[in-house]
């Protein structure tokens, strides 16, 4: 008796079907957290869409597109502004400044783009560093947003959000949460499309993409404008959030990229699950280690450097390298038709 | 007669800004590395000057004795140890590690030493000043800054394009495999290029925290100074690095002239303008 068998090419697997159902699942249980969250929760869970948020812009940035940026807190910083600056001088409500905030700061990535992308490499990096310098000495001289010590959003404009203030953090909340989803779809359909496949390859080898006929620029820079407005709608939700903003606080290197940095290292660089299980972990040593202030902060670069010397693709890769897991179902693989 | 005076202090700043990027520079060109920590070792060359100088009672120029080499076997077992373990075709390690070590550094000197502004002084020197003519008084210690800067370029230079070590460096930056095959470790190579980078990062650090107050948050802002000076004197030129610095020290003294609140973003300005219209640099030597 002879078997036959035939082949055909699948994306997803049994593991991406679950993780998909799983994944609805939580993402009803998080969207019902009005319903049974504290207050406290809630500040926390949204903090943590947003981190996840821009640890996945982040790690599309550095882990696909190859561009590292140690500056992305400039367009954290630059949304945030914006939606002060549209909702306080403009009169746009706060929630469709934040759109609003997204598409500026994809305009204002166009000039830093063409004049940083002359760097290469670690230098590109730096390079971006300087701009996000440049942006916050830049606000702080702005008297009308309050110049160096800041401004809060005025209790009318907070009010406009919803009627009272278990409505307002609702709102804010889902927000979040919808601006973590909004991220993630989009990143996944980007890397699933041809241009993903364009970004893999490049990720994968410049010389041989080139080879191919990719446009290396042209793929880079779309990535780079991507980022930074999804970046900048991130950042006019968290500092909606915190309802206050100063140059310092929304420029700050440590908050909105070093942490992000560690996330995507610890997770998982250049896969979409990295990301994922890095803000979970990073949210479990903080809500573990915080009150031990900057010791907490010499074991998370203590736990970088390990990470990047002994496991450089991150807790997710080595748990993909073993079992080949994969929760998002992105790469092509054979599979066998029973027959 | 302000605006003299505002682009001379600049020239003499730049001598400073050219310490903190001789090292940076000379890394780059040997295994094309970038040190994210390069600043928080200058802020912690600067804080280890002050403990010597408080707890020895030594002058902080008599410091640099003991500060320069022990920063030298720091950077020497760093390199080592740790970095060399990452250096490779991907850039990712290097600026990862060094990126924690940034913060590493920077958290360890608060607990420490705590966030409170330090200074170390340099006694009568601080004050001594030189009048030139046109009713302009110059500092000595500017000018002592300088002239070491000038020198510690001009050292460096030596060692580059002069000395055996120098050979070394210019080998393994031309063809590490080669180089290796010709005898050379270039593991100890590399080791020796981190050591002199920061031999260097002791004696800026000693002369920021003589010049002003410090604190351990300051080590990115010194970086990115210190990166402004290489990119606008061009990737790999030593000399470039120190009118980088001048560039950058000048653009910052004629922004503070006009506005206080734009002394640092003047020099931004500056080295965005250089990258727009000379994205290599103004004496570029490597790609």
């Amino acid at each position: 008796m002879t078997t036959e068998h035939t082949y055909s090419i699948s994306r997803s697997s049994k593991a991406s079907l679950i993780a998909a159902a799983l994944g609805l699942l939580v993402l009803v249980v998080l969207a019902a957290a009005p319903l049974w969250a504290g207050r406290a929760d809630m500040r926390l869970l949204s903090e943590v869409f947003l981190y996840l948020s821009l640890a996945c812009l982040w790690n599309l940035l550095a882990g696909y597109a190859g561009l590292v940026s140690v500056g992305q807190q400039a367009f954290v910083g630059f949304g945030g502004y914006m939606l002060f600056a549209l909702a306080m001088f403009a009169g746009v409500s706060p929630l469709a400044a934040i759109p609003l905030a997204g598409i500026l700061g994809a305009l204002v990535a166009v000039p830093v783009a063409l004049l940083i992308f002359r760097l290469r490499g670690a230098y590109f990096a730096i390079g971006t560093w300087v701009i996000a310098e440049v942006f916050r000495l830049s606000f702080a001289q702005i008297s009308a947003l309050g110049g160096g010590s800041g401004t809060s959003l005025p209790v009318a404009l907070v009010r406009s959000i919803a009627s009272n203030r278990s409505m307002r953090e609702a709102t804010t909340y889902w927000m979040a949460l919808g601006m973590a989803v909004l991220v993630l779809v989009v990143i996944y359909a980007l890397l699933r499309s041809r241009k993903g496949l364009a970004l893999t390859a490049i990720r994968d080898s410049e010389l041989a993409s080139q080879s191919f006929g990719i446009d290396i620029w042209w793929h880079k820079f779309a990535v780079y404008l991507i980022t930074a407005g999804l970046t900048a709608m991130t950042g006019a939700l968290i500092f909606l959030q915190k309802l206050r903003i100063s140059p310092d606080a929304a420029f700050n290197v440590n908050d909105w990229t070093a942490f992000v940095i560690f996330i995507v290292v610890i997770g998982g660089i250049g896969t979409l699950e990295g990301p994922i299980l890095g803000v979970i972990v990073f949210f479990l040593l903080r809500e573990t280690l915080a009150d031990l202030g900057s010791t907490y902060l010499l074991i998370l670069g203590a736990v970088a450097i390990v990470v990047m010397l002994k496991a450089p693709k991150g807790l997710w890769g080595m748990l993909k390298e073993r079992t080949g897991l994969e929760l998002f179902p992105l790469s092509r693989r054979v599979v066998k038709n029973k027959t | 007669m302000d605006w003299v005076n505002a682009i001379v202090q600049g020239i003499l700043l730049g001598g400073l800004y050219a310490l903190f990027a001789a090292g940076l520079s000379l890394i780059f060109g040997v295994m094309r590395l970038v040190n994210i920590a390069h600043g928080d070792f200058i802020v912690l060359a600067a804080f280890l000057g002050l403990t010597i100088t408080s707890t020895l009672g030594l002058s902080p120029l008599v410091a640099l004795a003991l500060v320069v080499p022990v920063m030298a076997a720091i950077g020497y077992v760093l390199q080592r140890g740790i970095l060399n373990r990452t250096l490779g075709e991907d850039i990712l390690p290097p600026l990862m590690v060094t990126f924690g070590l940034s913060v590493i550094i920077q958290n360890g000197l608060l607990e420490i030493y705590s966030a409170d502004p330090q200074k170390m002084s340099a006694g009568s020197l601080e004050t001594a000043s030189l009048s030139l003519p046109g009713d302009l008084n110059v500092g000595v210690l500017p000018i002592l800054m300088f002239v070491v800067a000038v020198a510690v370029i001009a050292g460096l230079q030596w060692i580059f394009y002069r000395s055996s070590l120098g050979r070394a460096f210019r080998a393994v930056s031309d063809n590490q495999d080669i180089a290796q095959l010709m005898g050379l470790n270039k593991a100890h190579v590399f080791g020796m290029a981190m050591a002199l980078s920061l031999a260097v990062v002791g004696i800026a650090g000693v002369f920021l925290g003589i010049r002003t107050s410090f604190d351990p948050s300051i080590g990115p802002g010194r970086l990115i100074f210190g990166f402004e000076a290489v990119i606008i004197g061009g990737l790999g030129n030593l000399w470039g690095t120190l009118v980088g610095g001048i560039i950058l020290g000048v653009s910052q003294n004629i922004g503070a002239q006009i506005n206080p609140g734009w002394q640092l973003l003047a020099g931004h300005l500056a080295f965005l303008f250089v990258l727009a219209v000379r994205p290599r640099g103004l004496f570029p030597r490597i790609d």
